[in-house]
């Protein structure tokens, strides 16, 4: 692997992360990290259509007409939503309930569109994917950093298993009702962008 | 760069082309698997609320399938009249569909479960033991503050004792009004009275806010609310005293009391024990 593919995948985790420095995809991060399950799921489901839009705008980019070019991603990526959707509801069906309608609203997910439209139509089928899988982990990153708070202070629980016992399972920790709301999960956000900044000074933003 | 307007709109078809066979072949051929999956988990929540399921047993889908053959027994009643419905095959029988179609439902009357449609034809499950019903399953369905709630709920043969309740699909706030999934408190529900016993057609079971006081009407017909969760716990009381009452399953119940239960389906084995 050159040293040019290694940035372009490890680039989006912290340095270029698409939630926490370009700040897409905050709605879905908000609905669907209730629980590290959920967001594990969503988490993959991410990876796999980011990769495989990248890699398929990347293959036509040359052929798409530039005046129907946004369209025709979004009909590249809408489609394999709608596949990963299908996939999911026959092999995770139980978490493809709880994930409802974000699968479908991965669709809208700003960080798919922005990466074909910034790095698919410029650059070759591997770069592409290698920028696919960077992106989709980095913001796999932030989902699971704020599914696993959410989880662990809203219910007590790590991927279903008691960590810390509920008071209304008769143990002696009292739920943080805010964590599981969706407030709990901008609060945790801001989190992750601050302790992001405070690693890597030069993302602060000149006032 | 430039291109024709024909080459453009080529492009776009042969785009669309190409998306439409990915899209339609994965959701053709991914579809028995989904379908298989929802009567699955229908199947695990009836064996669920009637009892059947031990404390935290966890079965294979097949097991779940064999189980659920072996000792549920499904019909679809007539809502109106409460005896069974001619002609309809439980297999064939969709009760979420039904309530949406305009020929085998019609518009509910105006209750406060938030029902805008009831179906004509509803399913009923019954669990036999030594013959005899032991435990009846019920349909229950309703608004919640988010989403409309759909579950189960199990009565003994007495129609009347609670036996448990069970909701499969709901988008309530997981944490506040996703509680209602809570084994703690839908282990407040066995052992309560649905009716009060001088009358056996008015529902009296409530969520109530807060814990349940220790009167005679709350040891017997009150459930504790969840806390932070008003409107759904209000929405499932509102939908279990519906789904009981007159234009819910009370003439099937009260058939089933008379004795008029329904006579058990040809070709099923009478006491094999």
């Amino acid at each position: 692997m050159t040293k040019k593919e290694r940035e372009v995948l490890i680039d989006p985790f912290f340095n270029n992360n698409p939630i926490s420095l370009q700040v897409l995809g905050i709605c879905s991060a908000l609905a669907v990290t209730t629980k590290v399950e959920t967001s594990l799921v969503m988490s993959i489901a991410v990876i796999a259509v980011l990769m495989l839009s990248n890699l398929s705008i990347s293959l036509i980019r040359d052929y798409i007409p530039g005046s129907i070019r946004i369209i025709v991603q979004l009909t590249i990526i809408a489609s394999l939503v709608i596949i990963t959707d299908q996939v999911l509801k026959a092999y995770l069906f139980d978490i493809s309930k709880q994930l409802s309608v974000f699968v479908g609203l991965i669709i809208t997910n700003c960080i798919i569109m922005g990466r074909a439209e910034a790095f698919a139509m410029q650059n070759g089928p591997k770069m592409s994917i290698l920028d696919g899988l960077g992106n989709g982990i980095g913001y796999s990153l932030v989902l699971l950093f704020v599914g696993f708070f959410r989880e662990l202070f809203g219910t007590g629980k790590l991927m279903g298993h008691t960590v810390l016992d509920p008071i209304n399972e008769g143990g002696w920790y009292n739920p943080n009702g805010l964590m599981v709301l969706a407030p709990g999960a901008f609060f945790l956000i801001a989190l992750f962008i601050c302790l992001n900044r405070m690693w890597k000074p030069d993302q602060v933003e000149a006032d | 760069m430039q291109r024709s307007n024909k080459y453009t709109i080529l492009f776009a078809a042969a785009v669309c082309l190409v998306c439409a066979i990915f899209v339609s072949s994965a959701a053709v051929a991914l579809k028995p698997l989904q379908e298989a999956n929802k009567i699955l988990d229908v199947q695990k929540k009836v064996l669920d609320v009637s009892g059947v399921l031990g404390e935290g047993e966890s079965l294979t889908p097949e097991e779940i399938t064999a189980r659920f053959e072996e000792l549920i027994e499904g019909q679809v009643i007539e809502l109106a009249s409460g005896a069974v419905a001619e002609g309809i095959d439980i297999v064939d029988f969709d009760q979420k569909k039904a309530t949406k179609d305009p020929a085998q439902s019609s518009e509910a009357p105006s209750n406060k479960a938030g029902l805008l449609r009831i179906p004509t034809n509803a399913t009923v499950y019954t669990v036999r033991e030594d013959g005899a019903v032991k435990t009846i399953v019920l349909p229950i369905s309703g608004k919640g503050l988010w989403s409309t709630l759909y579950g189960f709920l199990a009565l003994e043969a007495d129609t009347s004792t609670i036996k448990g309740i069970t909701f499969y699909e709901h988008g309530e706030t997981p944490g506040l009004g996703g509680e209602i999934d809570n084994p703690i408190w839908k282990a407040k529900w066995p052992g309560k009275q649905a009716f009060g016993a001088d009358d056996p057609t008015t529902p009296r079971i409530t969520v109530i806010k807060g814990m349940a006081r220790d009167t005679e009407e709350g040891r017997t017909h009150h459930i504790d609310g969840l806390a932070g969760a008003t409107i759904t716990a209000r929405g499932v009381s509102d939908l279990v005293q519906f789904w009981l009452g007159d234009h819910g399953f009370g003439p099937y119940l009260s058939n089933f009391r008379e004795g008029a239960a329904p006579q058990q389906p040809q070709g099923d084995e009478g006491g094999g024990s």
